[in-house]
């Protein structure tokens, strides 16, 4: 075995990184090379210890061959958006070496294959290197060529469990849960993870300064990417139609679906199905289909990203003025146009709240985690239904492909579905008057019918033209002035009914806040924290949902300077505020991260905490707002 | 004048069918087509249809996508729900429709700038899926309500109304949903009323993805000499294969023919189709032979119509997705929640 170890000895004389429970390890891998579920292993390993993780997958448009990065972040105070920085980068992938040695802190640690020798030139004075000669030992253990791609993540990953501490029978367990009925691949899992560790203890210094070690902070939470969690919610929220088109970052979330529903969806006597799923021609056609069911009554949902939504745009137009129920799930990605199609943005609000042509406007809904993409996604179903128009579930890449520790799901099985003003066939029987787009309740919705509800009565016909509150085709001005005044009011009555912002008053009194949401809320969590620490006092708003609550207009009315902190160029939810709720867009102050990685709370600290510096902490007046760029 | 409502008028000696229904239930509004349209026809033929088929008539869902083909709609069944759809979209909402309530019978109705332009995508997949549905494409070359633009079923060469020829190709719906897996498909004429009604009605008793073309004169823009779809040339370059009686599944067959003049089709519903041959060589169930036939008349300027393919026993996009007997809208949380408990459980496999 030729393994060449260069930095043993110095290791002693220059700084090195110590720290228990609060480290980032990086993976550099080859996509399609297996280190995935070896990565999951990983994180879910330190998760099983009860210290918290958080990773994320950064990944080309690819299917083989190209980089693929895992970064965790392990961090027991449970901090789980991206810190920044990187502890310890585990070197796998030749092609993006030289770019991989540069990410690591001065004083951090370099883990990599010594099987081949490297130039000294191709290490890093103030980096310690820790050679493992893992082809070489995975080579001479196993045979089969797909058997050692596999093996060998297997073996690094027990070796990095002896260098960080980490316990080897967590692992095991899970390997053994993963292998559950098939033995026979257990087995070589468990040895190669052994072999490994065994190595590293016995020609390494084990453990490195950095370093987990068993605490309880995990407590019951559950770990789940935000687009299983979406699916989950449809099934619990009672989609049984689901039309979709694959495209990245959405395609699991109805892949998802499917699985779901083939696990709980199964009717134990007949063993038919209680769903539909249809992987459709196009998004217009997912679409469509979505909205043909929903006209006839079933929870009916689709699932996609930015350009899915852009073609979508005609039906949503005509499903917010025909006022028919459909769920939309945004895993929004980088934009415009192909754009970065596996990175993450928050850069599709304006593109759904405005969807279509002509004057329309769309709840939207902002989760920030997996557990809200579950409960989000059911509610999404009932408000559909409830509005009778197009609800938009604003998730992104961020959230969506990447496991992230969350509360765990709750469902209350007393809970019945929001169907909405159905008007049924007894009630039509009664002699109730049915004007399809008739406000009789004054919160501008209608009622509806079902197809095929009473021989009689109830029928009409649903068209994209105008039309009188009786569906009656009519381009009279009054009668259309009727139903987009009373669409306006639909959307008005949506407010009190779509989730609410959460506040979170900073400990201090002050004129200074900041609005956030979605995928952006774990770096706020740390950021503000971290402000704070620095005695610059900020108070939050969450912003869950358009149209905004009335709190949203109160938080900004009680500030002299809002930081709005989104990922996308042009300040979109900015836009939104300023244009719904006629805000001087002096007073909101842009704080924008748009390069496809997922903001950090270093970022929002820095963004923020400059600008504070700046003005001495008194905000007002301001006179313009310029971006702090990512 | 854009929205008429017709008078209510009951003769009370008027026959009402087995259901109780007078023909009159069947209709809709006024048509607000030219006079002569071809299109009026097919309403007409489809309201007839329907009453002596006995359907209720809010069991039926009538979509349609823009056109004057997608306005028409409203001028049959009343009483039924209809969806007017966006431009060439149509295909979509019956599928999404249908898979939400498989127990109301669906008629798609467009046209061929609908179907065969922007459409055909989702003409071409709602076929594949084998959507149960009556799919009746109402073609007349043009582009009718905005004035006159050839559409892309226009013969190569035909003339428009200002004498410009037509230089593209056309695209010939039959062949494509014959190539696509439609397992009925017919072609028929406007003026032809004693084919198009039994076609109609044994494509709504058919269990599968059922394709009408009509040919239907445009009498504003298309019905000039010089075109192919003028009342006059389809009149002379109509070939029928075969002529149709219809017996839905509950009643006695009461027409008689010669042996070898005529063949029974049995539907998977019980009702039978008698195919009277017009050409000796004709098999209606021979999908190859049925697309030959199709091309080499197609070759010989002669248009092609009857009951061209039907698979008796078809499968349609339900059966392929396995879903419940009870449709799909009707169920609830009891059925759609799998609840608290397994949800319990499926946090601790997530820990």
């Amino acid at each position: 075995m030729d393994t060449m170890m260069p930095n043993l000895q110095e290791t002693k004389k220059k700084p090195r990184i110590e720290a228990v429970n609060d480290l980032v390890v990086k993976f550099a891998n080859v996509n399609g090379s297996g280190s995935a579920s070896a990565n999951e292993l990983f994180a879910r390993s330190i998760l099983r210890m009860g210290v918290p993780v958080s990773p994320r997958n950064i990944f080309p448009s690819n299917i083989q061959g190209l980089p693929t990065w895992y970064e965790v972040r392990v961090t027991e105070a449970g901090w789980l958006g991206r810190r920044g920085g990187v502890d310890m980068m585990v070197a796998m992938n030749p092609q993006t070496w030289d770019q991989d040695l540069k990410e690591i802190e001065p004083g951090g640690y370099l883990f990599y294959d010594s099987t081949k020798p490297l130039p000294p030139e191709k290490f890093r004075d103030d980096v310690h290197v820790i050679g493992v000669p893992l082809t070489a030992m995975t080579n001479a253990r196993w045979s089969v060529p797909r058997e050692r791609q596999l093996l060998k993540n297997m073996v690094c990953l027990g070796a990095l469990a002896a260098l960080l501490d980490i316990d080897l029978a967590e692992c095991e367990k899970l390997v053994g849960e993963q292998y559950k009925g098939k033995e026979k691949l257990l087995a070589p899992n468990i040895e190669a993870l052994r072999l490994g560790r065994d190595w590293a203890r016995e020609n390494l210094a084990c453990p490195l300064g950095i370093r987990v070690a068993r605490a309880d902070n995990v407590g019951d939470r559950i770990f789940i990417d935000g687009n299983s969690a979406a699916a989950l919610g449809a099934v619990y929220g009672g989609a049984s139609v689901c039309a979709w088109y694959p495209i990245t970052p959405s395609s699991s979330l109805a892949e998802s679906f499917l699985a779901y529903c083939g696990k709980y969806r199964v009717d134990p006597d007949t063993g038919r199905h209680r769903y539909a799923v249809v992987q459709a021609e196009d998004e217009l056609a997912s679409i469509g289909m979505v909205v043909g069911a929903g006209w006839n009554g079933a929870r009916a949902f689709t699932a996609t990203s930015g350009p899915g939504i852009s073609l979508m745009t005609e039906f949503i137009g005509l499903a917010y003025f025909a006022e028919i129920p459909a769920t939309i799930v945004n895993v929004q990605r980088g934009g415009p146009s192909t754009g970065m199609p596996t990175r993450t943005q928050q850069a599709d609000v304006l593109a759904c709240a405005y969807a279509s042509h002509g004057d329309t406007k769309h709840p939207l809904l902002f989760p920030m985690d997996p557990n809200e993409c579950f409960d989000m996604t059911a509610q999404a179903l009932d408000l559909a239904d409830r509005l009778q128009t197009p609800v938009f579930v604003m998730t992104d890449l961020d959230i969506g492909m990447n496991q992230r520790l969350t509360a765990p799901f709750a469902w209350d099985d007393a809970r019945a579905y929001d169907r909405g003003k159905v008007m049924t066939h007894d009630m039509l029987e009664a002699g109730r008057d049915f004007g399809r787009y008739l406000d009789v309740d004054g919160d501008g919705i209608p009622f509806r019918t079902y197809p095929g509800t009473h021989p009689t009565k109830g029928a009409f016909f649903t068209r994209g033209t105008t039309r009188d509150s009786y569906a009656r085709y009519s381009e009279a001005g009054p009668d259309y002035l009727y139903n987009v005044q009373r669409l306006l009011r639909k959307f008005d009555s949506a407010r009190s009914i779509v989730p609410a912002p959460v506040e979170r008053k900073a400990a201090k009194a002050t004129r200074i806040g900041a609005i956030y949401y979605g995928s952006t809320t774990p770096a706020m969590d740390e950021a503000i924290i971290a402000l704070e620490a620095q005695d610059l006092q900020v108070d939050l708003l969450r912003v869950r949902a358009f149209p905004f609550a009335d709190a949203v207009n109160e938080f900004i009315e009680s500030h002299d300077l809002v930081f709005v902190v989104e990922q996308n160029r042009d300040a979109q939810l900015r836009t939104l505020l300023v244009n719904e709720l006629d805000i001087d867009p002096a007073k909101l102050m842009r704080v924008l991260h748009y390069d496809g990685t997922p903001i950090t709370a270093r970022f929002i600290t820095r963004a923020i905490g400059d600008h504070l510096r700046a003005i001495g902490g008194r905000p007002a007046p301001v006179r313009s707002a310029p971006a702090a760029r990512a | 004048m854009t929205y008429l409502a017709k008078p209510k008028l009951h003769h009370p000696s008027l026959e009402r069918n087995r259901v109780g229904y007078l023909r009159r239930d069947y209709e809709g509004k006024i048509s607000t087509l030219c006079a002569g349209c071809g299109h009026d026809s097919i309403s007409a033929a489809i309201i007839q249809a329907c009453w002596e088929l006995d359907i209720e008539p809010h069991r039926v869902a009538k979509l349609s996508g823009i056109g004057c083909s997608s306005k028409t709609p409203d001028y049959f069944l009343g009483n039924s729900h209809g969806f007017n759809t966006v431009h060439g979209r149509m295909p979509s909402v019956l599928t999404g429709a249908n898979l939400a309530n498989g127990d109301l019978l669906y008629l798609g109705v467009s046209g061929d700038g609908d179907s065969a332009s922007i459409g055909l995508g989702q003409f071409a997949h709602v076929m594949r899926r084998g959507v149960n549905m009556t799919y009746i494409v109402e073609n007349n070359g043009v582009y009718g309500l905005t004035k006159g633009q050839f559409s892309a079923t226009a013969d190569q060469g035909s003339k428009s109304k200002r004498g410009v020829a037509n230089t593209d190709s056309p695209i010939d719906m039959v062949s494509l949903a014959l190539q696509l897996g439609a397992t009925f498909v017919g072609r028929s004429f406007s003026g032809d009323k004693a084919q198009l009604v039994p076609l109609i009605k044994a494509a709504m008793a058919h269990q599968g993805a059922a394709f009408i073309d009509v040919v239907s004169p445009c009498v504003a823009f298309n019905n000039h000499a010089g075109s192919t779809r003028s009342y006059d040339f389809v009149r002379e370059h109509n070939e029928a294969v075969n002529r149709l009686d219809f017996w839905p599944s509950r009643e006695a067959i009461t027409a008689d023919y010669p042996a070898g003049e005529a063949i029974d089709i049995t539907q998977h519903d019980g009702s039978v189709m008698r195919l009277r041959k017009l050409d000796a060589d004709y098999d209606a169930t021979d999908r190859v032979r049925a697309m030959n036939l199709i091309q080499m008349r197609a070759a010989q300027g002669e248009v092609v119509t009857g009951l061209l393919y039907v698979d008796p026993d078809p499968e349609d996009l339900h059966r392929h997705l396995n879903t419940v007997e009870a449709s799909l809208f009707t169920l609830g949380a009891a059925e759609l929640s799998p609840g608290a408990a397994t949800l319990a459980s499926i946090n601790a496999s997530l820990r």
